[in-house]
C-alpha cells in the first residue's frame, strides 16, 4: 500500500508545554489507523496538526508526497471532537452549504439516505440529538468524497446503539477505499475498526502496530477474572498481585492451572471465574499507567 | 469556485440572520424608532413662526424708549431672541436659522434676500416703523437655508450605519470563533479572504437596504434638504458601509471573547460618535481633536454626505473623502485577512 500521509519529526509547543514531541509515522492508503492515549497525551493536537488546523513548531507532514495544501483541503474529510454548526440552518441547508466549498462532491440525496438523515432533514441543526448530530457531522465530513478521513473521538457521548451504528458507517467508508485516522478512548472501538494502532503518551508515540501484533508482542499471559467480593484485596493483592477495577479482580498469570489450584486451596469461590486473553485496555494501561490524567 | 464558496457563506449568513427573529426584529425596529424620534423631535409645534434676533444694548432705557421697536416686538407669532454679536448671527441669517437681525439703536436690520420668512418679517418691521422718526436701514445677506435637521440627518444615517456595521459584523465573527464554526470552516478549502468577503457582502446589502429605508422614511416625515445626486449619496453611504464593516472585521480578526470584542468595538464607536460630527460641528475645537477626527472613517462619510445633501456637491468635490474611504477599506481588509485567526 502506498503512503498517503507521512508525518516526520512533528513537534508542537504551547509556551513551555511540548504537546507533541518528535512524532513520526506513516499512514497507508486504505488503512484505518487508531490514535489512542490518555487525556492530555497529545492525540487531538497531533490529529489537528495532521488536519492542517494547527501549524507545527517543527517537523513536516506530507499528503501524497506534497506539503498540506489545496489538494489536501479538497480531498480530506474532517470530523472534529466538538463541532459547532451555524445556527438557524437546517440539516439539508448545511449539507448544501458544505457541498459548495468543494470542486467534487458526493450526492447529497445518497448521503441523506446512507446516514439516515431523512426524518430531520428540514430541522434546525440546534435541535438535533447527540446521535443525529454525529451522523450529520459524519455526512458533512464525507460531502467531498474524501480520500482521507479524520475522526476525532466520533463516538464520545453516544449511547451504545448510536456508537455501533457509527461503527457500521465507518466500516462502510473503509470498504469504499477511504483512509481513516481515528482517535478514541474506547479500546473496543479501536480494536473493532482499526488496522493499526498508535498509542501516545506525553506527546510521543510509545507503540504502533496492528492490534493483534501489539498484544502478542506485549503479552504471553492471560487474565483470571473474579468478582471483587469473592476475593478480598488482602489475599488478591498480596498473593496474586491482582488489580481491582469495575467490580472485578484481575489476576495476570502465565500458568492458569497453578493459579486456579492456588485459588481452590484458599477456598476462593470460583462460580464467577472467567479466563480471558489480554486485551487492548490491558495493553493501554500497561503502557500508560493507571494514574488519573487531567 | 471562489465565488461559489463566497456565495455559499453569503447565503448561510443571510439565512441565519433572517431566521434569528430577535436580531431581525431589532434591525427593523431600531430604524423605525429613529425615524419616529426624529419626526417627533423636529415637528414644529411652536406657534411662533418667525425668529427675529435683536442686538441687546447696555443702555436698556433707550431700548425701552424706542416706540416703533416696542410696537414691532408686540407682534404675535414672532419669537424675539436677544443677541450680543452681529457676526455670528449673520451666519444664522445666511443659513435661514433666524429670519431677521435688527440693531434697535440704529434701526439697521439684516435679512436674507432668499428667505420668504425674512420677506414677511421685513414687511411687519416696516409697518411698525411707519411715521417713526428713524427709518429702518436694510442690509441684504446671501445664503440658502440650512436647518439643524438638514445638517444632522446625514450624521444620523451614518451613525446608524456605523452601529450596524461594527457590531453586526464584529460580534458575529467573534461568536463563530468562540462556538467553533470558524474551526470547521478552516477544515474546508475556504480561505480567510473568501470568508471575510462573504461577511462584508452579507452585511453590506442589509445595511444598504435598512439605511435606504431610513432615508425614505425620514424624507417622508421630515422633508429635509437634498441638493445633490441620489446616486452620489448612495455611493458615499455604500463606501462608508464597506469601510465601517472592514473596521468591524479588523477588530474581530483575532478576538474570541465577546466581552473583549464589546469593549474594543465601543472603544472605536464612541469616539466616532462624538468626534465625527454626528451631532455637532468640531469647528473651533482643539486642533488635535480635529486632526484625530480626520482619521475616523465616519468623519469622511458624514462630511461627504453633507456636502452632497446640503451643498449639492458632485463626486469630484467629495473625491478626497471617497479616496480615504476606499484606501482605508482596502487596508483594513488586507490587514484583517492577514491577521485573521480561525480559532
Amino acid at each position: 500500500m502506498s503512503i498517503i500521509l507521512q508525518v516526520s519529526n512533528l513537534v508542537k509547543r504551547f509556551g513551555d508545554l511540548t504537546a507533541v514531541n518528535d512524532v513520526s509515522f506513516n499512514i497507508h492508503a486504505g488503512s484505518c489507523v487508531g490514535l489512542l492515549g490518555p487525556n492530555g497525551a497529545g492525540k487531538t493536537t497531533t490529529i489537528e496538526l495532521m488536519e492542517g488546523i494547527k501549524t507545527p513548531t517543527a517537523g513536516s507532514i506530507t499528503y501524497n508526497g506534497e506539503p498540506l495544501g489545496q489538494n489536501f483541503r479538497n480531498e480530506a474529510g474532517i470530523m472534529f471532537q466538538n463541532t459547532a454548526l451555524q445556527e438557524f440552518v437546517t440539516v439539508r441547508e448545511m449539507l448544501v452549504q458544505f457541498s459548495r466549498f468543494y470542486p467534487k462532491t458526493a450526492n447529497i440525496e445518497q448521503l441523506v439516505k446512507d446516514y439516515s438523515l431523512e426524518e430531520f432533514l428540514h430541522q434546525d441543526t440546534r435541535k438535533l440529538s447527540g446521535g443525529q448530530k454525529q451522523r450529520l457531522l459524519l455526512a458533512i465530513a464525507l460531502i467531498n468524497q474524501p480520500k482521507i478521513l479524520f475522526l476525532d473521538e466520533p463516538t464520545t457521548g453516544l449511547d451504545p446503539q448510536s456508537r455501533r451504528n457509527l461503527w457500521e458507517q465507518v466500516r462502510r467508508i473503509k470498504e469504499n477505499g477511504a483512509t481513516i485516522l481515528l482517535t478514541t478512548h474506547y479500546m473496543e472501538e479501536a480494536y473493532e475498526l482499526c488496522d493499526e494502532i498508535a498509542i501516545m503518551d506525553h506527546g510521543k508515540i510509545i507503540a504502533h502496530d496492528a492490534p493483534d501484533v501489539l498484544l502478542a508482542r506485549h503479552f504471553n499471559d492471560v487474565v483470571v477474572q473474579l468478582r471483587e467480593q469473592d476475593i478480598l484485596p488482602v489475599i488478591g493483592k498480596e498473593t496474586f498481585g491482582a488489580t481491582y477495577r469495575n467490580g472485578s479482580a484481575h489476576i495476570v498469570t502465565s500458568d492458569v492451572n497453578a493459579t486456579v489450584e492456588q485459588l481452590l486451596q484458599l477456598k476462593v469461590p470460583l462460580a464467577h471465574l472467567r479466563i480471558r486473553a489480554r486485551d487492548l485496555e490491558d495493553l493501554f494501561l500497561d503502557l500508560t499507567g493507571k494514574a488519573l490524567r487531567s | 469556485m471562489i465565488w461559489k464558496r463566497i456565495y455559499a457563506l453569503f447565503v448561510a449568513r443571510n439565512t441565519e440572520f433572517f431566521r434569528d427573529r430577535s436580531a431581525l426584529a431589532w434591525s427593523i425596529l431600531l430604524p423605525i424608532l429613529i425615524i419616529f424620534v426624529f419626526a417627533y423631535a423636529f415637528t414644529d409645534k411652536n406657534p411662533e413662526k418667525f425668529k427675529v434676533a435683536y442686538l441687546v444694548s447696555e443702555d436698556i432705557v433707550r431700548e425701552k424708549n424706542n416706540p416703533p421697536f416696542e410696537k414691532f416686538m408686540a407682534t404675535r407669532y414672532i419669537q424675539f431672541i436677544p443677541v450680543e454679536m452681529v457676526d455670528t448671527n449673520l451666519r444664522k441669517i445666511e443659513r435661514h436659522q433666524i429670519d431677521l437681525l435688527i440693531d434697535p439703536q440704529t434701526s439697521r436690520y439684516w435679512i436674507n434676500q432668499t428667505s420668504p420668512n425674512g420677506y414677511i418679517v421685513e414687511k411687519l418691521l416696516i409697518a411698525a416703523y411707519v411715521n417713526a422718526v428713524q427709518t429702518p436701514i436694510q442690509t441684504m445677506v446671501d445664503g440658502d437655508q440650512v436647518r439643524y435637521l438638514d445638517w444632522v440627518i446625514p450624521g444620523v444615517i451614518a451613525m446608524n450605519m456605523m452601529w450596524g456595521a461594527l457590531f453586526g459584523i464584529g460580534f458575529v465573527i467573534v461568536r463563530y470563533r468562540k462556538m467553533g464554526v470558524l474551526k470547521r470552516l478552516r477544515a474546508t478549502p475556504v480561505k480567510p479572504i473568501e470568508f471575510l468577503t462573504a461577511q462584508i457582502m452579507s452585511r453590506l446589502w442589509l445595511l444598504v437596504i435598512v439605511n435606504t429605508l431610513i432615508f425614505i422614511g425620514m424624507d417622508f416625515f421630515l422633508d429635509f434638504r437634498m441638493h445633490g445626486s441620489y446616486v452620489d449619496l448612495f455611493l458615499v453611504f455604500t463606501l462608508g458601509c464597506i469601510c465601517l464593516i472592514c473596521c468591524g472585521l479588523l477588530i474581530a480578526a483575532r478576538i474570541s471573547n465577546e466581552e473583549v470584542a464589546n469593549g474594543m468595538l465601543n472603544l472605536i464607536s464612541w469616539p466616532m460618535m462624538f468626534l465625527s460630527g454626528v451631532w455637532f460641528s468640531l469647528e473651533g475645537a482643539h486642533p488635535w481633536m480635529q486632526k484625530f477626527a480626520s482619521i475616523l472613517p465616519l468623519t469622511h462619510v458624514i462630511e461627504a454626505a453633507r456636502e452632497i445633501m446640503i451643498d449639492g456637491a458632485g463626486l469630484a468635490q467629495v473625491s478626497d473623502h471617497l479616496l480615504v474611504l476606499i484606501v482605508t477599506s482596502i487596508l483594513l481588509l488586507l490587514i484583517g485577512a492577514k491577521i485573521f485567526r480561525w480559532e
